[in-house]
């Protein structure tokens, strides 16, 4: 038993969307419909409630010379997103019933059977993972195939992934993985690959890293995704100054116009 | 009549036909068209970029939450301060009648704030299960416990004044009285205003943003409520209610200019758009026009006196119940900017946000944006 992790490469993602329909398929996940963003060949838009893994279609101007593109086609990227498993999870600390908890493995897992649906960390996820299931009331996440890492299997999304553009494993050995591949990247000439994992920033780094190209941005990735306990400190000092101020001034009006009276 | 490829005379446009030759043109030319047709709507679509994000989509999910939240902000707000006007009015020997109204609202607050807060939930039915444990470091759970707490306070005061108006005082009725209203002071002051700890530790950037204002306002929308209902009870003399009225009606004018006055982009969906318009009328309820009525009735006399605030008690609760949806309203609509969470806001006053590179347009590409221009100011004149 050891912490594990997700390495997502999306330079080796072709786009299949394997382990959108593995992870629908383990975990019985009801599917989303076919509607179109529009923009690309994504039809699902986002991670949400029925979608745990989610690949982007990163449509941009063309760079020749690379991946094979012609001068006029668009580049194309992939790249498989997944609930990000932070050290410093924000649904985890906002959850009023306990129901998420950290396992064993160092992933994030809603427990569905003490789940109220109070939907404090669907407000609470700076990488707008979690969602509230309309049908059935409960939040609804990624569970990092919590059943099959207890049985020593792989997850389900990694399992099918025909290009081992998710990696499964131990967080270390994945963090020297990364930097490898990303330094081979950038001598085979693709300069702008990148590690996207946020450790310096108050989620202290995920249990899902990416490798990307260029700006996270354009994979909605966030640059400072902040976990919200960082603001209950200015927020509990003010509501202890409105709460002095409310019984301090009720008394004083009180007093005074007893006074007067 | 007439010949039957002339074109009709209503809406020809010349300059359509000459985009018809141009791609003919262009066809016979190159073998390949880079021309566009008619823009589609929408046009030109984003990309995927460092200065787009993911096509412009959303990053946040929107809060869940329907009507029931912000209704049980107001009704906790006031039902949290009146207990706390209760409770001091009691202790220094105020009026009796003030007393027991105040205690009322509360017990009414203390019954409907979990209602509301039950039925919100997407399993009601397991509402218990947010009592299995208490986090301090969650609001939610620090919330309901101090629900819980408050809710037995208050309405075991109001208990007590039944019994006491039913059997007569005795000691068992008199503590239980006194330990209520003490339970409903002790958690009336953190009810009244954690719910702005509730919404300002989330992800929601307009929420998060005003962390450190929040509480004092909704504390300050709670107070300004509950001194309305208690006018509206019939205490329209009461000067104490009057001095903590203005006080709520100041801090909610500060408040509202402090929003007001604040550059930053996240502030947007309270100034802007209908969630602006709720917040600016809830705003301006409950702080300046409730602060002028007042103040005007005590210049006055008499019946204009009196009218004036009664006006002002109305004016202080509906911006109260305003205030609170605006709060929702907004943080709905700012979970929708996808610019904010990917920094990107700064580029509105024309700093540029991203110190990324930008990838060089390729030879022979031509960005869709750029051309569909070039189509619309082609000049016809051959």
């Amino acid at each position: 038993m050891s912490v594990t992790a997700f390495l997502t490469d999306s330079t080796l993602c072709i786009g299949c969307k394997a382990c959108e329909v593995a992870c629908k398929e383990w975990n019985g996940v009801e599917e989303d419909g076919l509607e179109w963003s529009g923009f690309s060949y994504d039809n699902t838009g986002s991670v949400g409630a029925s979608t745990w893994r989610h690949v982007k279609f990163v449509e941009q101007a063309p760079v020749p010379g690379l991946g094979g593109n012609a001068g006029e086609h668009a580049s194309w990227t992939f790249s498989s997103d997944v609930c990000k498993h932070c050290e410093q999870a924000g649904c985890l600390e906002a959850c009023p019933t306990g129901s998420i908890v950290r396992t064993e493995f160092g992933g994030v897992y809603i427990q569905p059977d003490v789940c109220n649906g109070c939907g404090y960390c669907v407000t609470s996820c700076p990488f707008g993972v979690v969602e509230r299931n309309p049908k059935d009331g409960r939040a609804f996440k990624c569970t990092f195939c919590y059943d099959r890492q207890k049985a020593g299997l792989i997850p389900a999304c990694a399992k099918a992934c025909p290009t081992e553009s998710i990696k499964f494993g131990e967080i270390g050995e994945l963090r020297e993985k990364a930097q490898t591949r990303v330094e081979e990247l950038r001598q085979r000439g693709i300069s702008d690959a990148a590690i996207y994992d946020p450790a310096d920033t108050s989620v202290e780094g995920t249990h899902a890293m990416f490798i990307v190209r260029g700006d996270p941005r354009s994979y909605n990735l966030p640059p400072s995704p902040e976990v919200p306990t960082a603001y209950l400190k200015k927020a509990w000092t003010s509501s202890a100054v409105a709460a002095g101020v409310l019984l301090g001034g009720t008394l004083l009006a009180f007093l005074f116009d007893g006074r007067r009276r | 009549m007439g010949n039957p490829l002339a074109a009709p005379n209503m809406d020809f446009d010349p300059r359509r036909e000459h985009q018809l030759e141009d791609i003919r043109r262009q066809a016979e030319q190159r073998g390949r068209l880079h021309v566009m047709g008619e823009r589609p709507s929408g046009a030109p679509f984003p990309q995927a970029s460092p200065e787009n994000g993911y096509y412009q989509m959303p990053l946040l999910k929107e809060p869940p939450w329907t009507w029931e939240i912000p209704l049980y902000f107001f009704v906790g707000g006031a039902a949290g301060a009146a207990a706390v006007i209760g409770a001091i009015a009691d202790y220094t020997g105020g009026d009796r009648e003030l007393v027991r109204h105040a205690r009322w609202i509360a017990a009414a607050g203390s019954v409907i704030s979990p209602a509301l807060l039950v039925s919100d939930l997407g399993r009601p039915e397991r509402l218990l299960a947010m009592l299995r444990v208490f986090k301090i470091q969650s609001p939610m759970s620090v919330g309901v416990w101090t629900l819980v707490g408050f809710s037995t306070g208050a309405a075991a005061a109001a208990f007590a004044e039944i019994l006491r108006g039913r059997y007569g005082s005795s000691l068992p009725i008199r503590v239980l009285e006194s330990a209520g209203q003490a339970a409903s002071l002790a958690f009336g002051l953190p009810f009244s205003n954690y719910t702005g700890v509730l919404i300002g530790a989330t992800a929601v950037p307009v929420w998060n943003r005003n962390a450190s204002t929040l509480p004092l306002h909704f504390g300050a929308s709670g107070l300004g409520a509950a001194v309305g209902l208690l006018e509206l009870l019939g205490h329209r003399k009461n000067r104490a209610l009057q001095a903590l009225g203005l006080g709520a009606a100041f801090i909610e004018t500060l408040e509202g200019a402090s929003i007001e006055l604040q550059p930053d982009a996240a502030f947007d969906p309270l100034k802007h758009g209908p969630s602006g318009f709720v917040t600016r009328a809830g705003g301006a309820l409950a702080g300046p026009v409730s602060l002028a009525l007042r103040t005007a009735s005590l210049l006055t006399t008499g019946k204009r006196s009196a009218s004036l605030r009664r006006w002002a008690s109305w004016s202080s609760i509906a911006g109260s119940l305003f205030t609170r949806i605006a709060w929702m309203y907004a943080g709905r609509v700012s979970a929708r900017d996808w610019k904010l969470p990917l920094a990107l806001e700064e580029q509105r006053s024309g700093k540029s946000a991203s110190p990324a590179r930008k990838r060089e347009p390729v030879e022979g590409y031509e960005d869709q944006s750029k051309q569909s221009r070039n189509l619309n100011t082609q000049k016809t004149g051959d």
